[in-house]
């Protein structure tokens, strides 16, 4: 590699060794490697927020006003976070104007990518969020109720912004999931491995798959179903939901084949730090940033 | 006059750019003024979504032309993920779309094989140096969001090579056009770096 490193003075790309470098590229060889990637495995804390306040986040001592979405993100983003999710609960619809101002505030300090989730109905409320500066917005119950929504968002801002949350259950007869919305609290007919191609289809960028069977259990993510989901499409998917322990992340990469794991409560409590996380599954031998 | 105006054709999450390059203390602004477009020392070429929706909004606001010319007049010009990808002839997406054709090459899907969109942090491994990689280390990570990548002609262009299925050119310099494939607005302390790299370099 770095027999072909020379400098370059006043421009960006002018070759001051163009023969040097012709007798390594001539040939432009495209070489394939159908399995190894680089790509790192993604760790991605996720934070409640109701009227522009942090309800459930990490509770750093040293920060002075651990409600503060700004400050949380900030030192999440010191900690080696890859990048943020945000899910906003703020119950009155009338309030969207402070998530703007959430979005605008936190996109202007910090300089990783971040999710914003929660009550987004129209291509508007996306492009709202869009232009305060979020990178992607996540679609859950709207998506469920009016599957178009997906394909008019992936449309305008491209799939790469448009994450579909899937939150499963599995069903009484443990055959399958079933996908629920608002918040858990209700059931639809929907199996989440059809949903997920279904939204894979309409041209969502990344799934957000939680496990309401695991979910604030802490024993561990739900391998089967990230296995199933995440071998049925091809865009990424996000585990969540159940993370307890170390192992568990690892688990979810390795055996889940997710792409990145989300965990709230764990980095909440301080039981967990990114840093220890991302040292544990390096020390364990995955790519991580 | 500012120091960076950021192209504003209505596509992207500008915000950011802008507010990266104030991170780094150097004056940007996001505009869709010609007359700015024409006084400012360094354009940058944001795009996100679709190439052809990016071309054809490019094309509707009328930009080719300020943008070809300042070109010319050897003002530095970053394209930033789908950006750079314009800066190229054509792109295979949707069949067929032009591209600026500063660079020679074209746009490419990454194989079905992959899990795509390419989305997350990624290392970019130097085949040159370049002043917009200057204090960044070889193999630094950056981020990425995309479904299709620059396969420039010629390979003395290729200034950053990343691995996805293929090693695939994420960054790109000729003269005083450059681009990234990642965001490096979105890249943390390496790409703070570089976009300071594209502000204060000094290019002909």
């Amino acid at each position: 590699m770095f027999d072909e490193l020379h400098s370059l003075s006043s421009t960006f790309g002018e070759s001051q060794a163009a023969s040097e470098v012709d007798a390594l590229g001539t040939h432009r060889q495209i070489e394939v490697y159908p399995t190894e990637t680089m790509l790192a495995k993604r760790i991605i804390p996720c934070l409640d927020v109701a009227d522009g306040r942090v309800v459930k986040g990490i509770r750093f001592v040293s920060l002075t006003d651990a409600g503060d979405p700004v400050a949380q993100a900030k030192r999440y983003d010191e900690e080696g976070a890859d990048e943020l999710t945000f899910l906003d609960i703020t119950a009155s619809s009338e309030k969207r104007n402070i998530v703007e101002d959430l979005v605008r505030r936190v996109a202007d300090e910090v300089f990783i990518p971040f999710t914003v989730g929660g009550g987004l109905r129209t291509v508007a409320d996306i492009r709202t969020v869009l232009r305060a500066g979020a990178d992607k917005i996540s679609l859950n119950t709207a998506a469920v109720e009016n599957p178009s929504l997906v394909a008019e968002a992936a449309r305008t801002f491209g799939s790469q912004c448009i994450v579909v949350a899937i939150d499963a259950r599995r069903s009484n007869s443990n055959a399958t999931w079933q996908v629920y919305t608002h918040g858990g609290r209700r059931i639809t007919e929907r199996s989440a491995l059809e949903w997920a191609k279904e939204v894979e289809e309409l041209g969502a960028g990344e799934i957000l798959l939680t496990s309401m069977d695991r979910d604030g259990t802490r024993d561990g993510y739900d391998i089967e179903l990230t296995r199933a989901v995440s071998s049925a499409v091809r865009i990424p998917v996000i585990a969540s939901g159940g993370c307890g322990q170390l192992h568990h992340f690892y688990d979810a990469f390795t055996l889940g084949g997710a792409s990145a794991v989300l965990a709230a409560s764990l980095f909440h409590y301080g039981e967990l730090s990114i840093s220890e996380t991302k040292s544990y599954l390096r020390s364990r031998g995955l790519n991580i940033r | 006059m500012v120091s960076v105006a950021i192209i504003d054709y209505g596509v992207g999450n500008l915000r950011s750019v802008e507010k990266a390059f104030a991170a780094v203390g150097v004056d940007a602004v996001v505009t869709s003024d010609k007359t700015a477009l024409t006084q400012a020392e360094r354009l940058v070429l944001p795009g996100v979504g679709a190439f052809a929706t990016c071309m054809s909004e490019f094309n509707r606001y009328g930009f080719a032309e300020v943008v070809l010319r300042r070109v010319k007049e050897r003002i530095p010009l970053l394209g930033v993920c789908v950006g750079m990808q314009m800066l190229f002839e054509e792109s295979s997406e949707f069949g067929s779309a032009k591209g600026l054709g500063l660079l020679k090459g074209s746009v490419k899907r990454f194989s079905s094989e992959l899990t795509v969109p390419h989305v997350g942090w990624n290392e970019v491994s130097k085949r040159f140096t370049s002043p917009l990689l200057n204090d960044v280390d070889n193999n630094s990570f950056f981020y990425f969001v995309h479904s299709y990548y620059c396969d420039p002609e010629d390979r003395n262009t290729i200034v950053g090579e990343t691995e996805y299925g293929i090693r695939f050119a994420s960054v790109v310099a000729k003269d005083n056009v450059c681009g990234v494939q990642f965001h490096p607005e979105k890249s943390q302390a390496s790409g703070l770096r570089l976009l300071k790299n594209f502000a204060k370099s000094d290019v002909r």
